[in-house]
């Protein structure tokens, strides 16, 4: 789950970090306000989550509360990469003599905690990875022993961080590890971390994902989550406990487990790519699917109105096929889909989901034998109703 | 003797007394594998299907001289359990559990190691060896024994690629499933280089996703250290950027972990890569 700006930073500010003293406008003249009370020169920054909002125009340096208010106007319902922007962060402008980059993320191939520093920051990361990887410094963290002094001092030294700065460096470092592991983040950035001109160690912007996983034992970020982002449909999806993307094309996909339900959605691309046809969704019903389940599954399906056929691909192991057939007959009689559904049930009791959906003589369904012969059949009928 | 378990294997269930625990226990009992106990704390004393249950691990493994753990508890107690099963000198764990933090399973892996122990997982299928033993929840239906090794980061997708090798008269020595998470016990080249070294496995099927550099990796091991002819499937071509797809491990982030470039990798080593899983046997043949 990501984080926006504003909520990184204040996480952040709990654990000692020091941040710009912002508050977050959702009208123009909250922004006034604020720019009033911090006293100009103010930044009004976009709180989208995409990158790239500097280059849209989603953030600008306002010279007065005047000009804040008429940036905020400018920003707020401005469309950055198709999200709308609903609130920004007024940040009274830093006094900025040097830009460093720090950030902890999960080295997945080591199994470990990964710093990354850089005393060339403010730019994208990963832009100075491609054309100068050496000027990022990197460390592992022992997931057992957490961080330890020398790690920081090696940092800041190797950085090449002014030794007046080591102290306060090292306190946010430790400030941001502790941050990242009690928080049970993914990526903990500061991007720009930076040194004003009176000395100072600022975090100017900062990026911070939670694990999904852990968001139980994370109350207070949970309830952060901002889904306004997010197709209605995906939403709904979560809610069901169904996990759900919405795709661009025509082929709403029904699967059980990850990998195959990404291998259909490809096998719909292989064969109807030539004719712009490809899957509509990523959706995985997961093991042991109930009738209700696979109803609610349907319904998020054919939510999108884009969609001209239905893939129903299963191969039952934990999922018993003649389950999933009588929750498809369910989910028919509730949701009657106005579309074309080819099944392929295959596995644990395969024939008798076959013979419990071809008794039940429903129009409009087909049935396929192998995931190949499914995805033409979905392609073919696909392409009819285009 | 194929690899990781066959039927010597002695298998100890963690949460054998649970719903899902008990109901794989029973399958697994039913293919041939030697399951010589559970844990459950709090029901020690009890029994499953005439295996003795423990409260712990330790009294456990003393008791039955178990080598191999299962893991079926919910993420909540998956790290703990993984640990203790560690702690009692268990050689091979497969954790089944989805839905561990990431934070959890790096302090588990690294205590793993640090005890001599592998683990499979979390978030995977489990081990089988056809014929002989199966650990985990792959069907018994899947797989004929044989000699081609399988390993995959994916369960439905494994049983998908397996039905169709066997449809096709092929069989397999061991399946591996090593599960869709971002940190996890055992890789892709963990399992090729047991495989290389099996002497009943001649050809092995890898079935990757999208995320991460695994199969980045092992193709430069294919390419440096195998004999033995490898076939691939790897999925997500059609997975649109930065969005994760189920698994925890299936994100491609920023241009990192993409299909296509695991694709060119394993071309490159001399892999033979499908472009439909169903593809696999012709490409075993």
């Amino acid at each position: 789950m990501k984080l926006h700006e504003y909520q990184s930073k204040f996480l952040f500010r709990d654990f000692g970090i020091p941040i710009p003293a912002g508050q977050v406008a959702k009208t123009p003249a909250e922004a006034r306000a604020i720019a009033s009370q911090l006293g100009a020169p103010v930044v009004i920054k976009a709180q989208v989550h995409v990158g790239g909002r500097g280059k849209a125009g989603g953030v600008k340096l306002a010279r007065d509360a005047d000009e804040a208010h008429r940036y905020a106007a400018d920003i707020l319902g401005m469309e950055i990469k198709g999200l709308v922007v609903q609130q920004v962060l007024v940040d009274p402008a830093a006094d900025i003599q040097q830009e460093i980059y720090l950030a902890i993320t999960n080295d997945r191939s080591a199994g470990m905690p990964l710093i990354m520093s850089s005393i060339e920051g403010g730019m994208d990361i990963e832009e100075l990875n491609r054309s100068r990887p050496e000027a990022i410094i990197r460390e592992r963290i022992d997931p057992i022993l957490g961080l330890n002094d020398f790690q920081t001092t090696h940092i800041a030294s190797a950085m090449g961080m002014p030794r007046a700065h080591w102290r306060s460096f090292g306190s946010i470092l430790r400030s941001l590890y502790r941050c990242y592991s009690e928080s049970d983040a993914e990526l903990a950035e500061i991007n720009p971390l930076v040194i004003t001109g009176g000395g100072e160690l600022l975090a100017v912007d900062g990026k911070v994902i939670i694990d999904d996983n852990a968001l139980y034992r994370q109350p207070k970020l949970a309830v952060q989550r901002d889904a306004s982002g997010e197709p209605e449909s995906e939403s709904l999806a979560r809610e069901a406990g169904i996990s759900y993307i919405k795709l661009d094309g025509q082929i709403g996909c029904m699967v059980n487990g990850a990998g195959l339900a990404m291998t259909t959605m490809d096998m719909t691309k292989l064969y109807g790519d030539a004719d712009n046809i490809g899957p509509a969704n990523f959706l995985d019903i997961g093991g042991g699917a109930s009738p209700a389940q696979v109803a609610a599954a349907l319904r998020i399906i054919l939510s999108d109105d884009k969609v001209r056929c239905v893939l129903i691909n299963i191969f039952g192991g934990i999922t018993r096929c003649d389950e999933v057939a009588a929750g498809i007959l369910t989910a028919c009689s509730e949701v009657k889909p106005n579309v074309p559904m080819v099944i392929r049930l295959q596995g644990t009791n395969a024939s008798e989901g076959n013979a419990i959906i071809s008794q039940a003589q429903i129009a409009n369904i087909i049935s396929a034998q192998t995931l190949t012969q499914a995805a033409q059949l979905a392609v073919a009928a696909a392409k009819e109703r285009a | 003797m194929a690899i990781l378990i066959d039927r010597n294997s002695k298998v100890l269930v963690q949460g054998i007394t649970g719903r899902q625990g008990g109901f794989h226990a029973r399958l697994m009992m039913a293919y041939g594998t030697k399951v010589v106990g559970g844990v459950t704390p709090g029901k020690g004393g009890e029994w499953f299907e005439g295996a003795p249950v423990f409260d712990t691990m330790r009294a456990a493994v003393r008791t039955t001289h178990a080598d191999t753990s299962l893991i079926t508890v919910p993420a909540r107690f998956a790290p703990d359990a993984i640990m203790e099963a560690a702690d009692a000198g268990i050689k091979l764990i497969i954790c089944l559990t989805e839905h561990i933090p990431v934070a959890d399973m790096m302090r588990a892996v690294a205590f793993c190691k640090s005890r001599g122990s592998r683990l499979i997982g979390p978030n995977c299928p489990g081990v089988m060896t056809p014929g002989q033993a199966k650990v985990g929840i792959i069907p018994a239906m899947v797989a004929e024994p044989g000699n081609v090794g399988v390993v995959s980061k994916s369960g439905t997708l494994t049983y998908e690629v397996g039905f169709a090798m066997k449809n096709a008269g092929i069989g397999i020595s061991t399946i591996v499933g090593i599960g869709g998470d971002p940190v996890i016990g055992t890789t892709f080249v963990d399992v090729l280089e047991m495989f290389e070294n099996d002497p009943e496995t001649e050809k092995v099927a890898l079935l990757g996703e999208i995320g991460g550099s695994a199969e980045i990796v092992a193709a430069d091991y294919i390419k440096n250290a195998m004999t033995k002819p490898v076939a691939a499937f790897i999925a997500g071509r059609s997975a649109p950027p930065g969005k994760r797809m189920g698994h925890a491990g299936a994100i491609v982030d920023g241009g990192e972990g993409s299909a296509d470039e695991k694709i060119q990798a394993l071309e490159a080593a001399g892999a033979r890569v499908a472009n439909n899983p169903e593809a696999i046997p012709s490409l075993l043949a």
